[in-house]
């Protein structure tokens, strides 16, 4: 197989709350084009890992990389500029704003038309608009979500409000898409189609990192695993070779592999 | 009040039914009826005991500042509790040059209140808008404080007598020569009521366009002028990736900053595009027919009053503002009669309004459809008496 370029290198990333270590000299990457699988039982420091690399964190040592330069000291709308969006575990949407308009929000991700712009309605705030709308009419009918252009987000169905989740982080145009969970709460048909649309925005040309319980999920979409527990990384490596990993299955012994 | 509710909303969504031209004319229309109400003098409405070209000047003031607040509070969900402060900011600019120790023309220094005002809404906004909610509140509350004790103890700034004497915005046509002359262009006449019947009042006459002592009506007019432009910029810019990324902010600030929005810097331009129109309508309210301020004009409770104008007609709808802005500052002056009682009157409708209608008067056109929307998910669920309020 042909070298592909790193996206992101997280490299011995650890990072305490006061006692509590939530990732403990983690290292991992992600290459061009592929779908990393984060898995691990609750509380092993996925969402965490997200933290870190979007920013939300400082590690408390080592270094997080997006295409060779470190991220460390730039702000959470600067790493999101430089190509890395995420989902949310819990929900969470601009309620208030329609569908469209969240998505409008994350292309605006790498707009700069401002209130002059604005007020004069100069030919640079037209073609941002312009450029928005038809990205995210474009990115909400991928989804699945045309008709539901004009709802308020608040009134849109769970699912619905899932995939527009995903959306507004594709409209950012991002390198590197990062979804936590996305699949929480989803019935078991519904999950399949999930993924299948994953891997249809791999296929788009986007990066993924994905977190998600539910192993046999995982394993179809995936092409490589990360495997956290107790903020360690305990494994890594193809969905076979993760399958048969004697720490991985006692990692999840006794663990629910539907819980969610 | 269930009532009043539901004929608020019907009328709401009505109007966003019509055709463009129609909407438009309508605005028109709308438009026109103001400009001219202080002459009309329709009964009941008129102030019989205070001039009533003041009061509408009054009112056009706090609506300005209301629908400028409202950037701050509505869009961005800035709490601000000192708005007081930049009207102020925006007053004395205008008395101190014009009049204090300048004699520079109203339509430079105007401009020029409006750019310090901004400033002063950056300077204030730079340290204290990195944190969040309450710290915002008490700070901007400590701010329209301290700057009017600033005012009341530094001479330079007229200390507690104030500044008198600020010249009014220039005149169109020949200047008024007293006692007869009384300048300007022509003469515009008012009515006067006879239960429905009108008639010309003969006593009451508006020069075109003498800003004097006889009549309010051409600072009223010059007022809203302003409020009318400021209206049109407010919607240009809310319906802008400005006005997206102040509601994500709002709505959520950490996952509006993971969409790449950058907070901080959209926060501090609502807070001084927010202070630029409160020193807009303190610029135009120091320069009015009594050209006469002091410390004692900007209470904090003014302050309070201005939220209330915002939270009461709705907030992040500028027609709200509007409404909410002409309330509090009409109902006051129209009764007069009560006196102290009014206040009383005033403030128990102020705590009614909120427990039958939260969302305020004439809420953003969004939040009636969550309302709706969120009723018909209650009664297909089965629960008709259940909490329907949403926001
Ligand atoms: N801000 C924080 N302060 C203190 N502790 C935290 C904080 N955020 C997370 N933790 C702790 O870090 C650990 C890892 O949490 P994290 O949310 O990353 O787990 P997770 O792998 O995403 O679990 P789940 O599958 O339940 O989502 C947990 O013990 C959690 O309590
Ligand atoms: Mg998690």
């Amino acid at each position: 197989m042909a070298e592909r370029a790193r996206v992101l290198e997280v490299d011995d990333v650890t990072l305490r709350f006061g006692g509590l270590t939530a990732l403990d000299s983690v290292s991992l990457h992600i290459d061009e084009g592929e779908i990393l699988g984060m898995i691990g039982p609750n509380g092993a420091g996925k969402t965490t890992a997200f933290n870190v690399i979007t920013g939300v964190y400082q590690p408390t040592s080592g270094a997080v990389r997006f295409e060779g330069q470190p991220l460390a000291g730039l702000k959470k709308h600067a790493i999101t500029r430089r190509g890395i969006a995420r989902t949310f575990q819990n929900i969470r949407l601009f309620n208030s704003m329609t569908a469209l308009e969240n998505v409008l929000v994350g292309a605006d991700a790498h707009h700069s038309s401002g209130v002059l712009s604005a007020l004069f309605r100069t030919s640079k705030h037209r073609r941002e608009e312009d450029d928005g709308h038809e990205r995210g009419m474009e990115l909400l009918e991928f989804m699945g979500l045309t008709s539901r252009a004009d709802e308020l987000a608040a009134n849109l169905s769970y699912g619905d409000q899932r995939r527009l989740e995903i959306a507004r982080a594709m409209a950012t145009g991002p390198k590197l898409l990062c979804l936590d969970e996305p699949a929480a709460g989803f019935n078991p048909q519904e999950k399949v189609q999930l993924m299948e649309l994953i891997k249809r925005v791999r296929d788009r040309g986007y990066t993924v990192l994905l977190i998600e319980h539910d192993m046999r999920l995982v394993m179809g979409v995936t092409d490589r695993i990360v495997v956290l527990e107790f903020g360690k990384k305990i494994a890594e490596g193809t969905p076979a070779e993760i399958r048969d990993d004697p720490a991985v299955i006692a990692a999840y012994l006794g663990v629910d592999e539907d819980a969610s | 009040m269930g009532v009043v509710r539901t004929y608020l909303d019907r009328m709401a969504r009505r109007y966003a039914a019509l055709p463009r031209p129609a909407r438009l004319a309508l605005i028109v229309l709308l438009v026109i009826f103001f400009y001219v109400l202080p002459l009309l003098r329709p009964p009941i409405i008129t102030t019989e005991q205070i001039d009533f070209g003041g009061v509408m000047f009054g009112v056009a003031a706090t609506a300005l500042v209301a629908v400028g607040l409202n950037i701050v509070i509505g869009y961005a969900g800035l709490l601000d509790l000192g708005y007081i402060g930049f009207y102020l900011v925006g007053a004395y600019t205008t008395g101190v040059l014009t009049a204090y120790h300048f004699a520079w023309p109203f339509f430079l220094v105007l401009p020029l209140a409006v750019v310090v005002t901004m400033a002063t809404g950056v300077l204030l906004g730079w340290p204290t808008l990195r944190v969040r909610g309450d710290y915002l509140a008490i700070v901007t509350l400590g701010f329209g404080e301290i700057i009017r004790l600033i005012v009341t103890n530094v001479g330079w700034l007229g200390a507690a007598a104030g500044i008198k004497d600020i010249p009014h915005p220039p005149n169109i046509g020949p200047a008024p020569k007293p006692p007869f002359d009384q300048g300007g262009l022509f003469s515009i006449p008012s009515l006067q009521w006879d239960g429905i019947i009108p008639s010309i009042d003969q006593g009451r006459d508006t020069r075109f366009l003498i800003f004097g002592a006889l009549s309010a009506v051409p600072y009223y007019w010059l007022i809203l002028t302003f409020l009318i432009l400021i209206l049109f910029a407010d919607r240009l810019v809310k319906d802008s990736r400005v006005g997206r990324a102040w509601e994500a902010t709002r709505e959520d600030e950490d996952a509006a900053e993971l969409m790449g929005v950058p907070t901080f810097r959209f926060k501090l331009l609502a807070f001084a595009l927010g202070a630029a129109i409160g020193g807009l309508s303190g610029s135009l309210y120091a320069s009015s027919q009594g050209g006469y301020i002091n410390p004692q004009s900007f209470p904090l409770l003014l302050s309070i009053l201005f939220v209330a104008a915002v939270i009461v007609g709705g907030a992040g709808s500028r027609w709200g503002a509007i409404v909410g802005g002409t309330l509090v500052a009409y109902l006051p002056e129209r009764f007069r009669e009560f006196a102290d009682f009014r206040l009383l009157v005033f403030g128990l409708a102020l705590m009614i309004l909120p427990v039958y209608r939260p969302q305020g008067l004439l809420p953003p056109r969004r939040t009636i459809r969550a309302r709706v929307a969120a009723k018909e998910i209650d009664q297909l669920e089965g629960r008709d008496d259940a909490q329907t309020e949403v926001l």
